[in-house]
């Protein structure tokens, strides 16, 4: 089974069709595509948020995402996986992050593109720098988070 | 060796990258937070949660007892909030 993995840290926007596309271009042994699309919120639980700036670890970063993708290759048979994260400064609405992932069936690819998300959030070097009416400053990691993650490592 | 900083540490630290060369006595992560702790008001702000900052050697996640020997690049940087 052969399963492409594309990996891309960049500014410019992402246009999600065209990437489903690339995806299962011309292939047969694709049965369920998931798509997740994290998006810039204007909503945080203090103020209304003007403006998000993304800075990430260059190298890193697609090391990191790469060796998720690994291992999420290794515990779901997937067909083609596409992990896109933006950096730059992002008004609310804007595309932040996509995940697809490809498989034979629906449940693989739910599995895989959770797990991808979970450890995008907690492992890869992205930091995230919000500006509201009270001022701007460093968005806090949230325990929910690590716990999403830790959830793929109980036995 | 090369060290990197991201996000808040690199604001408080005042520098995105240097290259430092830390006593032999500087064995870990956690050691070598402590001596550049020790270099200015600036580096000690950035590091005054010790146990909030997160480490990489080499491109890596590692604990902060890991080991520095032979490490090219660390990098310092507090938990991550991408996705």
């Amino acid at each position: 089974m052969t399963c492409p993995v594309t990996i891309r840290i960049q500014e410019d926007d992402f246009d999600i069709a065209r990437e489903i596309a690339l995806l299962t271009n011309s292939r047969t042994d694709i049965g369920a595509v998931v798509s997740f699309s994290g998006i810039c919120r204007a909503d945080e639980e203090s103020a209304k948020v003007a403006a998000l700036t993304l800075e990430h670890y260059p190298g890193m970063a697609e090391e990191e995402i790469g060796r998720h993708v690994d291992e999420a290759t290794s515990r779901w048979p997937l067909n083609g996986v596409t992990v896109i994260h933006r950096v730059g400064r992002f008004m609310p609405g804007q595309n932040i992050v996509l995940v697809l992932t490809a498989s034979q069936h629906r449940q693989a690819a739910f599995h895989a593109a959770e797990f991808l998300m979970d450890y995008l959030k907690t492992s890869a070097p992205f930091w995230k720098k919000e500006e509201s009416a009270t001022g701007t400053g460093w968005v806090e990691a949230h325990a929910r988070d690590d716990e999403a993650a830790a959830r793929w490592t109980k036995p | 060796m090369k060290v990197k900083y991201f996000a808040w540490v690199r604001e408080r630290v005042g520098k995105a990258e240097e290259t430092i060369e830390p006593p032999a006595t500087v064995r870990t992560v956690e050691e070598l937070i402590a001596w550049l702790s020790g270099q200015s008001e600036a580096y000690a702000h950035a590091f005054e949660r010790p146990k909030v900052i997160r480490a990489a050697i080499d491109r890596a996640h590692v604990k902060q007892d890991a080991a520095i020997a032979g490490a090219r690049e660390i990098a310092f940087f507090p938990p991550m909030t991408g996705g």
